[in-house]
């Protein structure tokens, strides 16, 4: 027993020196050297300044913007607490809030697309499908005031493929489709259009 | 069901399959000490090392001080893990400023990482601070999965040893399995997976202000070289407390991809390395067949089941043709996240990048039925593989009983004491799962549930299941951070890994000593189908006869009740 210490004490403490400090610092540094973007978060700006990450969902609701899915991070897309709803297949809750979110699109459940009913794992899903994307044109261009059309083909244009064909899903990023429609001239700005 | 899913379904097989060899010969050649293209870097530090720890490296161990060392080491690790938890208030790279995490949650997650669970009671942003994701909980990623490693590849020098009674030196193995495989494959990973967006820095948190006005505060750390190693060493264990389904652990279909495959790779090599060790490659890959078809029955059961609507969406009125998607991301879809849940459960790794709570019943009781069958569908790096040696033992035993002769394995003769201890092994995680689950449902642990009725049981079957068999993964629902969870679920995992660990190293120390005889023409091969087939038949004979009480309480009733989805 007594013999194992002193291994046992010198290869934890080396190990701890080797794996636990210089190997994540020594990733910091060369990540920082060389993708310091991705390394910080990949934030993305707009007139200098940071309004999101483009990996990470945020929350919208107005109706001149395209909206993701439920989160249960939180108060909803709190980056600080990311979390699935963890509701079961037989849960009242899930029927319940499922219901209450289609009340929020004001059109009946079975019309909407699913993802946009039901919360994602981490809260801060990034995506939606195109079309969960598409199913939201007529309302962010009428708040907008903007043809249907080139909402529509905003949105075609941001549809990303899988990758290499197979792997993954199709999706659009949320934070950059409302970008580009917030970068769109307005027509002649409708009530509650336009840039907060 | 899609193509594109099936396709990736069978292409992740076939890579996984075709890198088994590569890596098992690499893996032998490091076991063995023979020359690899990193001796000339590594062989030095390595030396040096050992004078400074006061290792002699040729000398051979027997089974008792092997096993002795396991646990000193893990004792020590454990205590050390504590220590920086509790502490973590007063030490630096804690740019959140969060204190000392609570005695029970820290004793909980030290047990839990150093036995290779990564169990997690606590959500990884709100609780731990940078030096303690990096130098208590990585080092420890690193460590246990070393740990698995060596036991597995002494068990098989013992199978294979002629007469000489010894396994190999447990601190040399630990070393090699880091300094030869772990670390070097981290540090080829951790940095394309940061060129694919996930984060590593050393500040708190990204401010953002949103497109509406409010602040978004995203939280991010030194991520990437976790994810490396905590994909490759099966241990799980997420920064984030959403683990492998946040977009900044997970950020896309191709990480999604190179994590999964990194869960599988060292465990299907150490099945090659097996056949390496006892001289006959086939006995390896007999193995890897019999864990690769109970792996594809489970996925396709998975993917099919999350394929439907769950029943409270049906309720709800959701068009059910897009599935299952209640936790799960729109990036990965049902296919990846199916996928990942049946890769994760059986390899004893228990990342999740889909909430198994949000499962259908049967998608959710696959992962439950992986673990509860012994982890040894691949299974951890190490721990899969002298899992699934104790049921090939058992096979033959119970093959010999069949035809009425004397049980002989790779020509060793297999006497009673080794039965005895392989069935303790086998029996021991599923007593602490019973166990465990029944304090916990006769009042001691309900009070953590989040749903009623079955799913309520079954969120408390899959919590001591998944410490049970040092696996990790959890249906989220519950909260586990009461007295009775953490050191409930504590004592499971230490179960689950040192009552195998000892049994089986034991086994090995029995054979090690036992020369083989030249194979008779009445011994049963172990390679070839027929025998695929027993041992498959074995392992889920014997799970099935276990915890079939337990998934009709839980998963099963719940799929009754609610028409199967």
């Amino acid at each position: 027993m007594l013999v194992h210490l002193r291994p046992a004490l010198v290869l934890v403490a080396l190990l701890t020196a080797l794996t636990g400090i210089a190997y994540p610092l020594g990733v910091t540094g060369l990540a920082a050297a060389v993708f310091p973007h991705q390394a910080a978060g990949s934030p993305v700006t707009r007139d200098g300044v940071v309004v999101g990450s483009s990996l990470v969902g945020q929350s919208f609701s107005q109706p001149q913007y395209f909206w993701g899915r439920p989160s249960a991070a939180g108060e909803g897309y709190d980056g600080r607490a990311s979390s699935g709803s963890n509701l079961g297949p037989t849960s009242q809750a899930l029927a319940d809030r499922v219901r209450a979110e289609a009340a929020r699109h004001g059109v009946p459940v079975s019309r909407i697309p699913p993802e946009l009913l039901t919360a994602s794992g981490s809260g801060l899903d990034p995506h939606i499908s195109r079309q969960a994307a598409l199913f939201q044109v007529a309302r962010v261009a009428s708040a907008r005031g903007l043809p249907v059309d080139d909402v529509q083909a905003l949105v075609e244009a941001r549809v990303e493929p899988r990758f290499a064909g197979v792997l993954g899903e199709e999706w659009v990023n949320i934070l950059a489709l409302n970008m580009a429609l917030d970068a769109m001239p307005l027509a002649n700005a409708a009530p509650g259009a336009g840039v907060p | 069901m899609t193509i594109e899913g099936w396709i990736l379904i069978l292409g992740f097989t076939l890579i996984v399959a075709a890198l088994a060899r590569p890596v098992g010969l690499y893996l032998d050649a490091v076991y063995a000490g023979r020359r690899t293209w990193l001796t000339p870097l590594v062989a030095p530090v390595e030396r040096g090392i050992y004078a400074l720890a006061g290792v002699r490296p040729q000398e051979a161990q027997g089974w008792r001080t092997y096993a002795v060392g396991v646990v000193v080491f893990s004792l020590v690790s454990a205590l050390v893990v504590h220590a920086i938890l509790r502490l973590q208030g007063v030490l630096p790279f804690n740019p959140q400023g969060f204190e000392g995490v609570p005695p029970a949650i820290a004793a909980n997650t030290a047990v839990s990482f150093v036995t290779n669970t990564n169990w997690q009671s606590y959500g990884g942003e709100t609780t731990m601070s940078h030096l303690s994701q990096m130098a208590a909980l990585t080092v420890q990623n690193f460590a246990s999965a070393a740990v698995g490693m060596a036991v597995a590849v002494a068990v098989s020098r013992g199978i294979a040893a002629r007469g000489s009674g010894t396994l190999g030196n447990f601190w040399v193995d630990l070393m090699r399995g880091v300094l030869y495989v772990l670390l070097p494959a981290c540090v080829v990973l951790a940095l394309p997976y940061v060129a694919l967006g996930i984060p590593q820095t050393l500040a708190g948190s990204l401010q953002a202000s949103t497109l509406e006005g409010p602040t978004q505060d995203i939280a991010v750390g030194p991520v990437a070289s976790q994810v490396a190693i905590k994909m490759l060493g099966t241990n799980g264990g997420g920064f984030f407390n959403a683990n492998a389904a946040h977009p900044l652990e997970n950020t896309g279909a191709l990480t999604n991809f190179i994590q999964m495959v990194s869960i599988f790779v060292l465990g299907a090599g150490l099945c090659v390395t097996f056949g390496r060790i006892v001289g006959d490659e086939r006995q390896g890959w007999a193995i890897l067949a019999a864990m690769g078809s109970l792996f594809l029955v489970g996925v396709g059961l998975t993917y099919w089941a999350e394929s439907h609507a769950s029943a409270a969406l049906v309720a709800a009125g959701v068009d059910p043709s897009a599935g299952n998607m209640e936790g799960k991301e729109t990036r990965f879809g049902i296919a990846a996240s199916a996928l990942f849940a049946v890769v994760t459960t059986a390899a004893s790794c228990g990342a999740v990048n889909a909430m198994h709570d949000s499962f259908t019943p049967l998608g959710g009781m696959v992962p439950m039925v992986n673990m509860m069958l012994g982890e040894v569908i691949v299974g951890g790096v190490g721990a899969g593989l002298y899992g699934m040696l104790v049921f090939v033992l058992l096979t033959v035993f119970i093959a010999g009983l069949m035809v009425g002769r004397t049980p002989t394995w790779l020509g060793k003769r297999i006497e009673a004491r080794e039965v005895r201890l392989a069935v303790f092994a086998i029996l021991a995680a599923p007593f602490a799962i019973l166990v465990g689950t029944a304090f916990a449902a006769a009042g001691a642990g309900t009070a953590g549930v989040q749903d009623g009725g079955p799913h309520g049981f079954s969120e408390m079957l899959y919590a001591f299941t998944s410490a049970g068999a040092n696996n990790g993964s959890a249906f989220g629902g519950l909260t586990a951070t009461s007295d009775f969870w953490a050191y409930g679920l504590a004592a499971a995992m230490m179960v689950g890994r040192f009552l195998i660990i000892v049994p089986v190293l034991a086994i090995a120390g029995a054979l090690s000593t036992r020369s083989p005889a030249a194979a008779s023409a009445g011994a049963f091969p172990t390679s070839g189908p027929l025998f695929v087939g027993l041992l498959v038949a074995i392992v889920l004979i014997v799970g099935g006869l276990t915890f079939f009480p337990a998934l009709a309480l839980g998963p099963l009733a719940e799929a009754t009740a609610s028409g199967l989805f």
